[in-house]
């Protein structure tokens, strides 16, 4: 399976995070969208005339949203993060995933605004951003008070996956998240997950790694 | 109030490459200021009243001044060698102080913990001792025998490496690390880290390299730059004062900030204050 990825991406590191935790190993073939705007070039917009990344191939299918990937990767490799397929539950998953594009729209453009001086009016995505995280925010506390850590259940799914990267980068757009206890639990729930990877702007939780072993001679 | 030194000092103002005649309109110090593609193929830079700036390009960047330049832009005799790659990383925006985006990439001793199992990892997080001068002549602060265990030194490392290091400041917010080679041992990579002082509490950094690796492609190299800044930048944006403080007062350093230390000395020998912090508050 071959992943079109920029390291920077938080879009294509949804990817790669849900690969990662479903075991599923990816070939990844590193796009110059910064500087170089490889994305907007002949030979991506042959293969996504959107002109966005990621893009993910596997034989003749091609995929160039990210929710799509996820649930492509989980019912693939890891059904159970597909989540519950009960009515409710799946509603909630399907939910979560179309909500996920209003933070890509806010939060990401924020943070592209603010890192890559891309075009974009900063207080209206900032505005819009803080609109998403309070409706996020209030999500996570009702599951809370169902006693689920998660957004859609009582276990990690494919819709954690596609609304965590860019709430966990808000701050690089400016935006804190300092107000939303609730989304920090969550964040820290997702990062404790094994086989949890980081990217740039997203650290591991170092305290939950085991005591460093000093070796002899090193004090 | 008296003219601050930084006045007269280059500044990256945009990657070369990128040169149109269209322009594209940024800042320097506070003051906008546009940079455009010049009919003689040179750059043109024009100050907020239209004046017209000292400029040149050099290093993959254009380079300005709103000021009159004392002397030309710094050397890079690395630069012009034969056989090596020049990667443009791009530019990257912070909201910190030019000199704190500098001091960071003096700074060894976060590697194990901001890049780890990339440029440090626990338990190797012991700096050795490394000599710090301010060598005269170049006006110029060098740090020289600086090594460091490293997981993953370079794009072209294979595996773990006890790296060396040189770092150099030529300009108040500009540095250059001269790294171990993996491929061309006996050779040093050239890493930059060129700032352009949009306010004294905003900057565009614009990394560079010169490197002797003809293996990986360039898109990689990019990225392994782009990676190791970005994990910088959240860092940066929250250090408490935002301005770097040039008051002996305010913090009490170690060993391994024998560079800052000599750094900051040098800022405060010049007047190079734009963006420090003079009286701890």
């Amino acid at each position: 399976m071959k992943l079109y990825d920029y390291v920077l991406s938080p879009s294509c590191y949804k990817v790669r995070l849900m690969a990662a935790l479903t075991g599923v190993a990816l070939d990844i073939r590193p796009v110059d969208f910064h500087p170089g705007a490889e994305h907007r070039g002949p030979e991506l917009l042959a293969l996504n005339p959107a002109g966005s990344i990621p893009i993910l191939e596997d034989g003749d299918l091609v995929l160039t949203e990210s929710s799509a990937m996820l649930v492509y990767l989980a019912a693939k490799a890891a059904p159970q993060w597909l989540g519950n397929d009960a009515a409710g539950p799946a509603a909630s998953v399907q939910q979560w995933l179309s909500f996920s594009h209003r933070l890509t729209a806010s939060l990401g453009a924020a943070r592209l605004h603010e890192m890559l001086l891309r075009p974009g009016n900063i207080d209206v995505l900032r505005a819009q951003a803080t609109a998403a995280l309070r409706e996020l925010e209030a999500g996570l506390v009702e599951q809370r008070i169902r006693g689920q850590c998660f957004l859609a259940s009582d276990r990690p799914t494919v819709a954690d996956i596609a609304c965590f990267p860019y709430v966990a980068l808000a701050p690089d757009g400016g935006v804190s998240l300092d107000p939303y206890p609730a989304i920090r639990l969550w964040s820290r729930a997702i990062r404790a997950i094994d086989g949890f990877i980081e990217m740039p702007g997203i650290h591991r939780l170092h305290e939950l790694k085991p005591e460093p072993v000093l070796e002899g001679g090193e004090a | 109030m008296t003219r601050n030194a930084m006045i007269d000092e280059w500044y990256p103002v945009g990657l070369a490459s990128q040169l149109d005649a269209h322009g594209r309109k940024t800042a320097l110090m506070g003051e906008p200021i546009e940079v455009r593609l010049g009919e003689d193929g040179n750059a043109e830079v024009t100050g907020g009243n239209g004046r017209v700036l000292p400029a040149c390009i050099r290093y993959g960047h254009v380079w300005a001044s709103l000021g009159d330049p004392q002397k030309p832009l710094f050397a890079i005799p690395e630069a012009d060698q034969p056989g090596r790659r020049l990667v443009d990383v791009g530019v990257v925006r912070v909201r910190c102080s030019p000199l704190r985006a500098v001091e960071n990439f003096l700074d060894i001793a976060h590697f194990p913990f901001v890049h780890t199992d990339i440029l440090g990892a626990e338990p190797h997080t012991e700096v050795q001792n490394y000599k710090v001068e301010i060598r005269e002549d170049e006006d110029e602060v060098w740090a020289t025998q600086v090594q460091f265990y490293q997981p993953q030194a370079a794009k072209s490392a294979e595996g773990g490496i006890t790296t060396q290091y040189m770092y150099r400041v030529p300009a108040p917010t500009c540095s250059i690390l001269y790294k171990t080679c993996p491929p061309r041992p006996g050779e040093w990579d050239v890493i930059t880290l060129f700032v352009q002082p949009l306010a004294e509490d905003l900057c565009d950094v614009w990394p560079w390299m010169a490197l002797f690796d003809d293996e990986t492609p360039m898109t990689d190299l990019i990225h392994f730059q782009q990676t190791i800044f970005v994990q910088d930048r959240s860092i940066l944006e929250n250090q408490i004062p935002g301005l770097l403080p040039l008051d002996p007062g305010m913090e009490i350093p170690t060993r391994a900030d024998l560079t800052s230390v000599a750094y900051r000395r040098w800022l405060k020998r010049h007047g190079y204050t734009y963006g420090a912090q003079l009286v701890a508050q």
